[in-house]
């Protein structure tokens, strides 16, 4: 035990930040990683076993316990439920003879739930040892138990075929499919790889940053800050050393475009973090790859590798004396609090994924203190485009406050989900035509996933921009036949209450009041006085620190908005209060231990 | 010489050192912002969001946010003080606290924070989350029940080499205080009253003593809390 743990840490130079990758490696070598060896590692690495024992428990990938030879993860998605999760999980269960959370006696097969993993165009979605079965049904279940009692390698244990385009390389071979389904300026793949990067390294670090300050583009993943004047501020700022960040861990429930640019257009985005590190000058580059992709991991690092034999990354790239530049990979571990930029620079430190406070911002005091710039894997391949092409090129698309495209995930009941990329200022309901869904059969629309809003048809010709609909990219279309309250807001508040850091008092507790309410909601003992307590206490979750926090309560509340009339439906009307308390259960555990059946 | 800059909290021109953050300005000018996981010393944190202001129409925690010249901040204001009391009561109902029985009762900072904002019961319904004590360390107990997850043991208890003999385990609502096993047996007497008095509840409490000041003479059975920073007479 003693020498493959220090072959792992000598393979990290016994460092310390490097916490993640050290856990990461153990865990893929035997399957979890054994409480006896958290005071080896922590001796090796110079800390406390409490510190290791932190960050071992906060990423949900992690397991002290076995489990199992296969070790099966079930999304738990609200489109994975609405495209059979249930059935599916209830064949995993019979075929295998445990319920989710054990093991098999024998010790060979774990089942579990896992949050969102990217895959909601084929749903329900499952992760064995890391490879993605997609499109789960009870039949294939039964097909994928027979061959694990069969002892068959997970990667042997394909339906029918590879998916389309890169998901079907040597390097990949993944039963995914990338269902691209419109193609604009940013996915269009007619262009010539390092011809950005060419033309950047005859340009000036400022030029560079003026001509992505002309195109107006700002940040993909939700938040919306210029990219420009993020870049500006971290070559401006102070630090022997400076840091480019891509936030690969795409993991709002719904949204999986990342999924398919890492697959398709990797060299696309590893040129735009690359054009980064020139315009900020910084030395390295690391792409924080949420633990759900890590199928694509030997394929990604395979494009690296190239990259440097092209000399596109490494020392004096392409020939410009003193541009040095280099990329490495951090995988997650399973955190949705991660994909926050200052909780993934804690985590590619080896931390647990908790945000910062704010200021200083990471473009200040980013990663190991020094200036960082994070952006999200669509904004970098954006950046190459408009290098090629130009500001004023980029900004014919779009609208005036929301210039390029975005790039749309778009699932639930449609026709045809998959990824769109579209100009902003695309309506809803532009959108509902486009993926074959019949307006008048949509009930409503989570326009930027949990953390967004729940819209009815009256909002459907609001557009998608920074102005009115901002968003990261997730749209989950849900039909009339869909329990909104049950389904949708009960699945996205569990999904807030799960991912929750637990750092700050608010989005610890808030989420988990309101939940409690919409179960007694749903258990007919509410009353109005719930709807507008909950409209008051999804108040304090603004006083959170990060967007997860701040917007956790947002199912509750754009729902209670936009559908109250779902809510009154279910409330009791002439009665203005009711504890919700069930005596029966609050005595249940009493009774059965003393065999008496107390008349109440 | 550090540059003087002028902040406005609650119309009221203040002059403190740029840099500051607004909880230390605001206390040198006699204002208080209450506050349950700061510790004087210790590097902020803003995790109990108590010190929650409005700053430039903001809302930002007091304990990290650097004062810059020209901010205007709302911190005494009818929306602001309902706030502070809607999380305090959440403290309330997310652990158990049994006032009476506890050791700490005055010397309680949680409690304190209760009596200032003149809680009667929380708004919530009690989460009574079944909570463990653990009793295995020698120097000292800690009673998960009445932990608020301040962090504040976390960042102010530790060894010569700088390492924390606290830390938190798991995330979320499962998130828990673990002081380092192996560092337990380490810890001297003076380290577990140091802990103790970290603590501004009764989660963990020193070993083998208990009761040094009688009820009626602690803390805050004399003054409420913040008192000294508003100097009430």
């Amino acid at each position: 035990m003693k020498a493959s743990i220090e072959n792992i840490l000598r393979k990290y130079q016994h460092d310390s930040t490097r916490l993640m990758d050290i856990l990461l490696d153990i865990q893929d070598e035997l399957g979890y990683i054994p409480e006896a060896y958290v005071p080896h590692i922590a001796e090796l690495l110079g800390l406390s076993d409490a510190d290791v024992e932190q960050t071992l428990s906060f990423y949900h990938f992690f397991s002290t316990r076995p489990t199992g030879k296969y070790r099966i993860y079930l999304n738990n998605s609200v489109v994975a439920y609405m495209m059979g999760r249930s059935e599916v999980a209830a064949a995993f269960e019979e075929a295998l003879g445990i319920k989710f959370g054990q093991v098999t006696p024998d010790g060979r097969v774990g089942l579990f739930e896992t949050s969102c993993i990217g895959m909601n165009d084929q749903e329900p979605a499952a992760i064995i040892n890391n490879v993605i079965f997609p499109c789960l049904t009870p039949f294939r279940v039964r097909e994928i138990v027979r061959d694990i009692k069969e002892n068959k390698p997970v990667e042997e244990m394909i339906n029918y075929q590879y998916g389309e385009g890169q998901n079907a390389s040597e390097m990949v071979r993944s039963m995914v499919s990338n269902n691209i389904r419109k193609v604009g300026p940013v996915l269009d793949p007619h262009y010539k790889v390092g011809e950005a990067l060419k033309k950047v390294i005859s340009m000036s670090p400022e030029e560079v940053i003026e001509e992505i300050k002309k195109s107006n583009i700002r940040g993909r993943g939700g938040a919306g800050f210029p990219t420009g004047l993020k870049w500006e501020f971290c070559r401006k700022a102070h630090g022997e050393k400076k840091y480019i960040f891509c936030n690969a861990d795409e993991g709002e429930p719904g949204t999986f475009k990342d999924r398919v640019i890492l697959t398709e257009l990797p060299r696309l985005l590893l040129e735009g973090m690359i054009i980064a590190g020139y315009a900020v000058g910084a030395t390295e580059g690391i792409l924080y790859v949420r633990y759900e992709y890590r199928y694509l991991k030997k394929y990604l690092e395979e494009i690296l590798e190239n990259a440097r034999k092209k000399n596109y990354l490494g020392k004096s790239i392409l020939g410009k004396e003193g541009f040095d530049f280099d990329i490495r990979i951090q995988f997650g571990a399973g955190a949705y609090v991660c994909g926050e930029e200052s909780a993934l620079i804690e985590s590619a430190e080896g931390k647990r994924g908790e945000p910062r406070d704010r200021p200083p911002f990471p473009v200040e005091k980013g990663y190991l203190g020094m200036p960082t710039v994070v952006n999200n894997v669509e904004t970098f391949c954006s950046v190459v485009k408009i290098i090629l092409n130009g500001g004023e090129w980029y900004k014919s698309f779009g609208t005036e406050q929301s210039t390029g495209t975005k790039l749309l995930s778009i699932s639930g009941d449609c026709r045809y989900p998959g990824v769109y990329e579209v100009a902003w200022g695309f309506s809803v309901n532009d959108i509902l035509d486009m993926v074959g869904a019949s307006k008048n059969q949509v009930q409503a629309v989570q326009v930027g996933g949990p953390s967004g809003s729940l819209i009815e048809p009256d909002e459907f010709n609001r557009i998608l921009g920074y102005e009115d609909l901002s968003t990261g990219g997730s749209l989950i279309i849900f039909g009339h036949h869909r329990d909104l309250i049950r389904e949708v807001v009960l699945n996205f508040t569990n999904f807030f209450i799960d991912e929750s850091c637990g750092s700050c008092s608010t989005c610890r507790i808030v989420p988990v009041l309101l939940r409690n309410k919409i179960e007694k909601i749903l258990n007919a003992r509410g009353v109005e006085k719930d709807l507008d307590e909950m409209l008051e206490w999804a108040k304090l979750l603004k006083a959170s620190r990060c967007g997860l926090g701040q917007t956790a309560g947002n199912p509750v509340v754009t729902s209670i908005k936009n559908f109250r009339h779902l809510y009154e439906r279910m409330i009791q009307k002439n009665k203005e209060y009711d504890a919700g308390f069930d005596l029966q259960a609050a005595i249940r555990d009493g009774a059965e231990a003393t065999g008496r059946i107390p008349i109440v | 010489m550090a540059e003087i800059v002028r902040v406005y909290i609650d119309g009221k021109e203040c002059l403190a050192q740029n840099g500051e953050y607004l909880l230390q300005a605001a206390r040198e000018n006699g204002i208080y912002i209450p506050t349950l996981c700061h510790y004087e010393g210790v590097k902020p944190k803003g995790s109990c969001r108590i010190c929650t202001c409005k700053v430039n129409g903001r809302l930002m925690t007091a304990c990290t946010t650097p004062i810059a010249e020209g901010m205007v901040v709302e911190n005494n204001t009818a929306e602001i003080n309902e706030m502070r009391k809607a999380i305090i009561e959440l403290f309330f109902v997310e652990g158990n606290h049994f006032c009476p029985t506890c050791e700490k009762s005055g010397d309680c900072e949680l409690q304190a924070l209760a009596y200032k904002y003149q809680i009667t019961a929380p708004r919530y319904p009690f989460l009574f989350p079944t909570k463990r004590v653990v009793a295995e360390y020698s120097r000292i107990i800690i009673d998960h029940n009445r932990c608020v997850l301040c962090k504040r043991c976390v960042r102010a208890i530790k060894d010569a080499e700088g390492r924390s003999f606290f830390a938190y385990r798991r995330r979320g609502q499962h998130i828990e205080v673990i002081l380092d096993k192996r560092m337990s047996e380490q810890m001297d007497y003076e380290k577990a009253l140091e802990a103790e008095k970290v603590c501004p509840v009764g989660a963990i409490m020193a070993r083998r003593i208990a009761f040094t000041t009688p009820v009626g003479h602690r803390k805050y059975d004399k003054k409420p809390i913040g008192s000294d920073v508003e100097k009430i007479k």
